[in-house]
């Protein structure tokens, strides 16, 4: 239902848009042939993407290529790109599917690794924040969070460049993207800048919002009850103090992943890293709609997959929100 | 009594600094507990009833705490032991239960598995062999099928359940001090009744040293051996249960008969209750803390608001801070108090 | 509550001065990267007349790096300069630029064929002899209807959009429309003739004499026709070159290697230094040139060169200027006077627009004399095949402009005063913009007063500027614009732009040059077929251009790009603009 919306969504505001800023159909073609083109050759253009049909009729095209797939005229022959399809890039004239699969790898590299970085750090500072609430740790450490979530990472990406792979030659050039598969330690190498550099930014909201959590949590009763019973004081803060805090900081993580496997875009593009969201960022500048229909639809894939883990580990979790 | 007493507090101090001043939450308690001996602390919201419970299981952390004074618990001194030494000594050797057993209660883990942690924190058993000893606790306090009971979660039980799980997991390591804090203030009448009579046949199964804290006297008429009145931080009155309920000699203590909830009485029939708020504990009132509030200070040649009174023995074991003389008490008592609490 | 805040402000301090520390110590360890007061190692621009670090050595990779990508890399699908260089690594087109610096490299020479076409019929026939032993890749000759094939497949511009229409536009083609829409009609297409394997004749509709720069495109790359996968073959072009693709990973990245049916002994203008070519595409601009210039990429591939933050780092620290070169352009920046819009249809206002314009003040609005270019004596970029001196409104002795020759003009043309008009720009080009405001200026000083107006670069020829009805109705007297020949020869320079039969109701590439005699002189120099005579004939068109004040020229673009110490082979190319990709090798 809400890859429906998304996709009509999407599908409306890429030509309502223009529509309603004058263009007719051989305008919006004209963006998709070369630079010498006369307007015969722009005209058969827009009949060839399908620009004069109505809109509908566009976007059941669109659906039919999901559901059967299509045909296609790639010169020497007809080509039919089975379901589900979404269809062909308006610009480099590739099929989109393809693209998005081979680029799908690095955006989850990315952003798993990074979530893990993120997670552990941002949730780890926020405990120690909180236990130690006024010291210096945690005064510098929330310092530092507010740089994070304030700096833009496409300051951060370059400085962090600079720094660890041109001034201290730490770590691997980041474009040449190697697949895990492949060679895990050039892997994680040629990653580990871009993973810092992204969970730095959002480490720092999990930080607070742990701390914040935390401090909320430590004055519970139950945490009063579990120091009466003579537990340790970090099985304390660990098995009944994190584990209370952790639901709202779940309910985040899930949102947060779900956008970013729909593409870092900037990190991608900071890091020239071709995954999903350097292609959303070539696909909106290039005004490709099938290219930005399957990125939208990819992302919103992954954020309802992501809420879906989020609601089943919600009930793992907390026993009081499980079905009866 | 050539031995000291199994549990010894003395002249104990617990004051918090705070961003308003120093909050004197105990100030010069001192008190002792024989085991399979019942102490009743009694006293209104705010008096420092439960920091002084915590105060002894060594639950006060961080630095705005400041705790002072001796706990002898079976031989040593609780507030100078480290606090790693304490923690062994919790949940093992004293135990508490709490007021509000749903807040109480982790809300994540299933009742079976937090009694299972409390037990194994202390003894080096298997899960399944803790699991049978929780579900036979659990059996123990009462609670119906107590197999199947053990997995289930907080918010699966009843008020009245929960507490008796909070007492099955207090009571799970044998402690020898046990310290109820409210036990029963979230529960309905019937339900009281029947917690309080559990914890009465297990405290004499188990010999164990209990303290009963609550601000209903009614509670701890039956079920304890001394009782000790709070007010503002301090002990007002100390004594045999009799004491307390037939020879009364502060004025606080009147005002708390007076309140006390009785089944044959609707609630809002009190007959003396103590009128005004309860003192603030960063400036106590000069004088006797209750003097804002006692009907008898102008009877003290001005002495009330001038001079904290001291605790004085007014008969062997029964104990009292006033400036009204021995007289002038229990004459008020008998001519003016008690009339009025038994014409009911 | 306080202490807090201020606890965490000092933390951010200490964490942005760790930053901004950070950054400098790029700044100054770069500095220091050269042992101090040696001599230089290189001087700047000396890639712009010879080539730099000799060496015949062979082996490793040569690492090439891109901020976006190809608009294909199908030689029958390509548009840009730096697709066509680089496309030449792995195709063999008719003729070719020779690989040289210096003026000699606008020569053409032939390359797949012999030597350069044999015109006959007056120019309208021309006659190509392939070289002897040409194979692809896969060890199958090169014949002339691979060639044929190769012209044919792309007139089809809605499989292969990209590529110029040269051919689709000179070539006798009657009704053919390639191999793709007219199956196995190849034999009827009249455009070229293949009397045998060795031989190609392309047959015109109108005698052309420049046709040589037209076999230069890579669309005449031989394909074959059984390889031709259409759209799809830009993923494997078969290759003629000295490299063939090993991988091309769709916008990520291209692996160039050793083709071993390559044969020096065919290709004078080659050589097979590196093991193989590395191409990322789609790299982040200022990463990319960071990389550049420590060296991990070796060559950067785009038209102006280095990026605007990297192009500081290069003009100011002499360490780094020593190894980068200003190159001049195909291209000249410029705007457009609309004689549609009184009182501009009065040449002496037109005039009076030229002689007040203050061209050094847009010369650094474009970047400065090494990164923008030079100040613009006439529209014809003085880099190109037949250039000839003209400063007709004596620029060289006032780039700042000649107030009293400009009201002496605007006297002439009625309006002593000075009068009001528009002037349009692109809102997104931050150069386009300082040069309406600076034009504001320099004009507000004889009384023309300009209103200065943003359009959308995407829509600026289809619905504001390059739209007569438009720009006419809107009063837009003055269009800022710029214009880039695809080879360096008038032609390729000026047809889009001056002649006035271009002109359509919308997307126009001429903004407004309508003079018959220029028409005329269009017709008259793409006949000719002596080079010599054809060249003066596009001087003349230079002259009549600036005389009739339709265009007021100020920069003729430079690019500046950067050679790492590390490369080898490496010079500017006249014709491309850019460094010569053919001969670039790294041991
Ligand atoms: N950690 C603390 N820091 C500062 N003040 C505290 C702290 N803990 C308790 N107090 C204060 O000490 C006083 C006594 O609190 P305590 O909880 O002992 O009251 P109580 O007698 O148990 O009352 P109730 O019947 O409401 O439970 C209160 O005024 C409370 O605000
Ligand atoms: S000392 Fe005074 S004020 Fe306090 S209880 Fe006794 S009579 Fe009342
Ligand atoms: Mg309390």
């Amino acid at each position: 239902m809400l890859l429906f919306v998304v996709s009509i969504a999407t599908f409306a505001i890429f030509f309502l848009v223009p529509r309603l800023a004058g263009m007719s159909a051989d305008d919006l073609a004209s963006r998709y042939v070369g630079k010498a083109a006369n307007d015969q050759m722009i005209h058969e253009a827009a009949i060839r993407l399908g620009f004069n049909d109505p809109l509908v009729v566009q976007y059941g095209r669109f659906v039919k290529g999901i559901f059967v797939g299509v045909d296609r005229n790639y010169g020497p022959g007809i080509e039919h790109c089975p379901a589900p399809c979404l269809g062909y890039s308006y610009v480099t004239q590739n099929p989109v599917l393809p693209d998005l699969l081979d680029r799908l790898p690095i955006t989850l590299s990315l952003a798993l690794g990074a979530a893990v970085v993120w997670v552990v750090f941002g949730v780890s500072t926020g405990v120690l924040s909180a236990l130690r609430r006024g010291s210096f740790f945690d005064r510098l450490s929330m310092g530092v969070a507010l740089a994070g979530v304030s700096l833009p990472i496409f300051f951060t990406g370059i400085v962090s460049l600079a720094i660890f792979r041109d001034q201290l030659g730490l770590v691997g050039d980041v474009a040449d993207w190697v697949p895990f598969s492949e060679d895990p330690l050039t892997w994680a190498n040629n990653l580990i800048l871009p993973w810092v550099t992204l969970a730095f930014l959002y480490a720092a909201g999990y930080a607070r919002l742990t701390r914040a959590g935390m401090l909320e949590t430590m004055s519970e009763d139950y945490i009063r009850t579990a120091r009466a019973k003579g537990l340790p004081e970090r099985m304390v803060v660990v098995k009944h103090g994190l584990r209370a805090t952790l639901t709202p900081v779940m309910t985040m993580f899930g949102l947060d992943l779900g956008l970013l496997l729909g593409g870092a875009v900037l990190t991608e593009s900071t890091f020239s890293l071709p995954g999903i969201g350097k292609y959303a960022v070539d696909a909106i500048n290039n005004n490709d709609l099938p290219q930005v229909m399957g990125v939208t639809l990819t992302a919103a894939v992954f954020i309802i997959l992501a809420n879906l883990i989020v609601d089943l580990l919600y009930a793992v979790v907390d026993p009081r929100v499980r079905l009866t | 009594m050539s031995e000291s007493p199994f549990l010894d507090v003395k002249d104990l101090k617990i004051h918090f600094s705070t961003d308003d001043g120093v909050v004197k939450s105990v100030d010069g308690l001192s008190f002792s507990l024989e085991r399979g001996k019942t102490l009743g602390i009694v006293g209104e919201s705010g008096s420092g009833k439960s920091v002084t419970s915590l105060g002894i299981l060594g639950l006060h952390r961080g630095k705005s705490a400041n705790v002072s004074g001796e706990i002898w618990l079976d031989g040593e001194d609780l507030v100078t032991a480290s606090q790693e030494h304490v923690r062994r000594l919790r949940g093992r050797k004293m135990a508490m239960i709490f007021q509000d057993p749903l807040s109480s209660m982790h809300p994540f883990y299933s009742v079976g598995d937090q009694i299972i942690e409390a037990y194994r924190i202390h003894h080096k058993v298997s899960k399944s062999v803790a699991r049978k000893h929780a579900i036979d606790m659990l059996g123990r306090v009462g609670i119906p099928e107590p197999k199947r009971r053990v997995d289930s979660y907080p918010h699966e039980f009843s008020g009245g359940m929960r507490q008796r799980a909070m007492i099955a997991m207090a009571l799970s390591c044998d402690p020898e001090l046990l310290i109820a804090d409210e036990p029963t203030t979230a529960l309905d009448v019937t339900v009281q009744a029947q917690i309080l009579d559990l914890m009465r046949d297990l405290q004499r199964e188990f010999n164990s040293a209990l303290i009963i804290i609550t601000h209903d006297l009614g509670v701890v008429a039956e079920l304890s051996n001394d009782i000790l009145v709070m007010y503002a931080g301090k002990c007002i009155e100390y004594g045999s249960a009799e004491d307390i309920f037939y020879r009364p000699e502060h004025p606080y203590t009147w005002g708390l008969l007076g309140s006390m909830p009785r089944l044959d009485r609707e609630p809002t029939e009190r007959l003396l209750p103590v009128k005004g708020t309860p003192p603030s504990l960063i400036n106590v009132p000069s004088g006797c803390a209750f003097h804002p509030r006692c009907p008898y200070s102008d009877q003290t040649d001005g002495q009330s608001k001038a001079e904290i009174p001291a605790l004085i023995n007014t008969d062997p074991g029964h104990l009292v801070r006033c400036h009204l003389s021995r007289t002038q008490r229990r004459t008020l008592w008998e001519n003016e108090v008690k009339p009025v609490l038994e014409t009911q | 509550m306080k202490i807090r805040s201020t606890a965490s402000a000092v933390a951010i301090t200490a964490a942005l001065a760790l930053v901004v520390s950070a950054c400098g110590g790029g700044g100054s360890a770069k500095k220091t990267g050269g042992s101090g007061a040696e001599a230089p190692a290189s001087q700047y621009n000396a890639g712009v007349t010879q080539v730099v670090n000799p060496s015949d050595k062979t082996g490793g990779t040569l690492h090439m790096g891109m901020p976006g990508d190809f608009d294909s890399v199908d030689p029958g699908d390509q548009y840009y300069g730096y697709a066509w260089n680089f496309s030449r690594l792995y195709t063999r087109a008719l003729t070719m630029f020779k690989p040289v610096p210096g003026k000699e490299g606008l020569e053409l020479v032939g390359d797949l064929a012999e030597g350069l076409g044999k015109a006959s019929d007056g120019g309208k026939t021309w006659t190509y002899t392939l070289r002897k032993g040409i194979k692809f890749e896969d060890g199958t000759p090169v014949t002339s209807k691979d060639v044929k094939y190769a012209v044919a497949r792309s007139l089809d511009k809605e499989i292969l959009p990209s590529g110029p229409t040269y051919f689709n536009d000179w070539l006798d083609n009657g009704d053919y429309t390639g191999p793709y829409k007219m199956k196995d009609k190849l034999d009827s297409w009249k455009g070229i003739d293949t009397p045998d394997d060795q031989t190609v004749v392309f047959h015109l509709k109108k005698a052309y004499g420049g046709f040589d720069y037209f076999a230069m495109l890579p669309s005449t790359a031989p394909v074959p026709a059984a390889k031709d996968t259409g759209t799809k073959y830009k993923e494997h072009p078969v290759a003629t070159g000295p490299y063939m693709f090993k991988a091309h990973e769709l916008g990520k990245r291209i692996e160039l290697v050793k083709n071993p049916n390559w044969d020096a002994a065919t290709d004078p203008n080659r050589k097979q230094l590196n093991d193989s070519v590395e191409v990322l595409l789609g790299q982040n601009e200022d990463d990319l040139d960071q990389r550049l210039l420590s060296g991990k990429i070796d060559v950067k591939i785009n038209s102006t060169g280095v990026g605007a933050n990297a192009r500081k780092t290069v003009l100011t620290d002499d360490k780094v200027k020593q190894y980068a070169d200003s190159a001049p352009l195909d291209r000249t920046w410029f705007t457009n006077l609309n004689a549609d819009v009184p009182p501009l249809d009065n040449v002496h206002c037109r005039k009076a627009v030229l002689y007040a314009a203050d061209r050094s003040a847009i010369q650094g609005a474009y970047g400065g004399p090494d990164a923008g270019g030079e100040v613009a004596l006439s529209l014809m970029p003085s880099k190109m095949t037949g250039y000839e001196k003209n400063d007709l409104y004596g620029v060289e002795a006032n780039p700042g402009g000649d107030v009293n020759k400009a009201k002496e003009e605007l006297k002439a043309c009625g309006q002593p005063n000075g009068f009001s008009t528009t002037i349009s720009f692109r809102v997104e080009r931050a150069a386009e913009k300082q040069t309406a405001e600076s034009l504001q200026q320099s004009l507000g000083r004889v009384g023309i007063k300009l209103e200065v107006k943003g359009f959308p670069q995407g829509d600026y020829f289809k619905l504001y500027a390059g739209k007569p009805d438009f720009a006419k109705k809107n009063g837009l007297g003055l269009m800022v614009y710029g214009w880039g020949a695809d080879y360096p020869e008038g032609f390729g320079f000026f047809q889009q732009i001056v002649d006035s039969r271009v002109i359509r109701a919308a997307g126009n590439t001429n903004l407004g040059v309508k003079d018959p005699e220029i028409d005329k002189l269009v017709d008259q120099a793409a006949a000719e077929q002596d080079a010599t005579k054809r060249n003066s004939i596009w001087a003349s068109v230079d002259k009549k251009v600036m005389d009739d004040a339709f265009i007021l020229p100020y920069v003729w673009a430079h690019g500046l790009f950067y050679r790492p110490p590390t490369l080898k082979n490496a010079f500017i190319s006249q014709n491309f603009g850019m460094y010569e990709f053919l001969t670039l090798s790294t041991q």
